[in-house]
């Protein structure tokens, strides 16, 4: 089983890997994207209580779901970069961190803005948001680190690392952020009970969540493309490679 | 192996007590942060009991965080760190020493200097032992999670502002589980399960943080 896996710890193979997938993550991404976004935003009927409104989680629940799966890719990736000390595992994790610094970042703000109109307030101290809250400080804390260091073997090292770490912080966090909640605030906030959805409302929202996890696919993938190319810029074959693209731009001009 | 630990931690405590302002001055800076929030918001016994356990807290995060820097940085900038890497000892454990003694600097006399400030915030004493409990089962937590931070940064030029971003969002789990253990005694509740569950993040944090804290100094290291 192992055999056909080896090859890809070769930077070259991996980066023409990522570029087979890309193509097809890329139009299932368009394509999840325009058929969930419109059947949701536009066709999928207003909630009984919430109006329009609730159609936000068509955003938020998706970003807030692959803002997860972001970190779990790369704690995974972080494991396998510091058992077998593989470079591409390293890579993955510091081309996944800002993506899903980013989803996490869409997730807030879409609950902000849903939180308006449905607690009166921006920003409230829920269990939920105050635990995505700490996985954006996470997340921006292993950038950092990532950035600080200007060799970035050891930078890959370095975040993978604390993403391990984070790993086994989270769950603590978030379970304390949800006794912390219990305690402090009670019942002054009622809570948004998932209504058993209507399959017409929910159909849209698994393809969004499909869209949004084959989004992250495609973004990681070409962060880590670029993140090999300027990792291995000293090698023959990234030469190779760009030469070749500069020829084909000559010839496409002629 | 024993020897060893001791003679890490006794090697620690010689190099603090022949320069101690690096000891005091985080417990200084301490007594200042807890100090200003009554001149800030007023003097109101009522309200300062109400948010001293929080206050306390994070001024004791603020200062241990000025403290970590001191943990590693002159034995990587003259080289002490290498050596112990190249002893015949498992790093994480003498690693485990260093962080026990950098407990004994800063953690130990946060709790000395305690009672002074639960006169200054007005605490009763019922509430106090839950904050002193808290203190004696936190500030190991903090020394060891800071500890992986300050491991991670310690090569890097601008550590401190770094380690700050790394390490204030993994301690907030202690922050809460210890404010809320302080409110519970303020009430009169039982506050065991909550410093149960500290215990519980202490054990695990002396348990697998060595590795971690082994595995950052030599990537900082190489």
């Amino acid at each position: 089983m192992w055999k056909w896996l080896h090859p890809y710890a070769k930077p070259e193979r991996s980066y023409q890997l990522a570029g087979k997938l890309l193509p097809w993550f890329t139009a299932l991404t368009v394509i999840t994207f325009v058929v969930g976004s419109v059947w949701g935003l536009v066709f999928a009927p207003a909630d009984y209580q919430q109006g329009d409104s609730f159609r936000i989680i068509y955003i938020h629940v998706p970003a807030a779901m692959m803002a997860m799966a972001a970190y779990s890719t790369m704690a995974i990736a972080a494991f396998i970069a510091l058992v077998w000390q593989i470079r591409m595992a390293e890579m993955t994790v510091a081309a996944t961190a800002p993506v899903g610094a980013v989803f996490t970042f869409i997730a807030l703000f879409t609950g902000a803005a849903w939180g308006k109109p449905m607690w009166g307030a921006w920003w409230v101290w829920d269990a939920r948001l105050t635990s995505e809250l700490i996985l954006l400080f996470v997340y921006l804390g292993i950038i950092a680190l990532y950035n600080a260091f200007s060799d970035k073997v050891l930078a890959g090292r370095a975040a993978s690392i604390l993403t391990l770490v984070g790993v086994i912080n989270l769950p603590i966090i978030h379970y304390s952020v949800v006794w912390w909640n219990t305690l402090h605030q009670g019942a002054t906030i009622s809570k948004f009970e998932k209504p058993s959805m209507a399959p017409e409302m929910l159909w849209p929202l698994i393809i969004m969540i499909v869209a949004f996890g084959a989004f992250l696919g495609t973004l990681t993938l070409m962060r880590f493309r670029n993140e090999i190319l300027a990792r291995e810029n000293h090698r023959p074959w990234v030469t190779a490679l760009i030469t070749d693209i500069n020829m084909q731009k000559l010839t496409g001009e002629k | 192996m024993f020897k060893a630990f001791s003679q890490v931690v006794s090697k620690e405590l010689k190099g603090a007590f022949r320069r101690q302002s690096d000891i005091l001055n985080p417990i200084w800076f301490f007594i200042i942060v807890v100090t200003l929030f009554p001149l800030g918001i007023g003097t109101d016994p009522a309200l300062l009991k109400r948010i001293a356990p929080g206050i306390i807290w994070v001024a004791a995060l603020l200062a241990a965080l000025l403290s970590f820097e001191r943990l590693f940085k002159d034995d990587f900038i003259d080289g002490s760190l290498e050596q112990l890497m190249l002893t015949r000892y498992p790093l994480p454990w003498l690693v485990s020493a260093k962080v026990f003694a950098h407990w004994l600097l800063t953690g130990l006399p946060v709790l000395l200097v305690s009672p002074l400030l639960a006169t200054f915030l007005a605490l009763d004493i019922e509430t106090y032992w839950a904050l002193f409990l808290t203190l004696l089962i936190g500030t190991p937590i903090l020394s060891l999670l800071g500890a992986i931070g300050v491991a991670l940064t310690v090569g890097l030029r601008k550590g401190g502002l770094l380690l700050s971003l790394i390490m204030l969002p993994l301690s907030i789990p202690i922050l809460i589980f210890s404010t809320m253990a302080i409110d519970a005694a303020a009430y009169g509740q039982s506050y065991l399960g909550l410093l149960a569950l500290l215990g519980a993040m202490l054990v695990a944090s002396i348990t697998l943080s060595p590795f971690a804290i082994a595995a950052s100094l030599r990537v900082s290291v190489s």
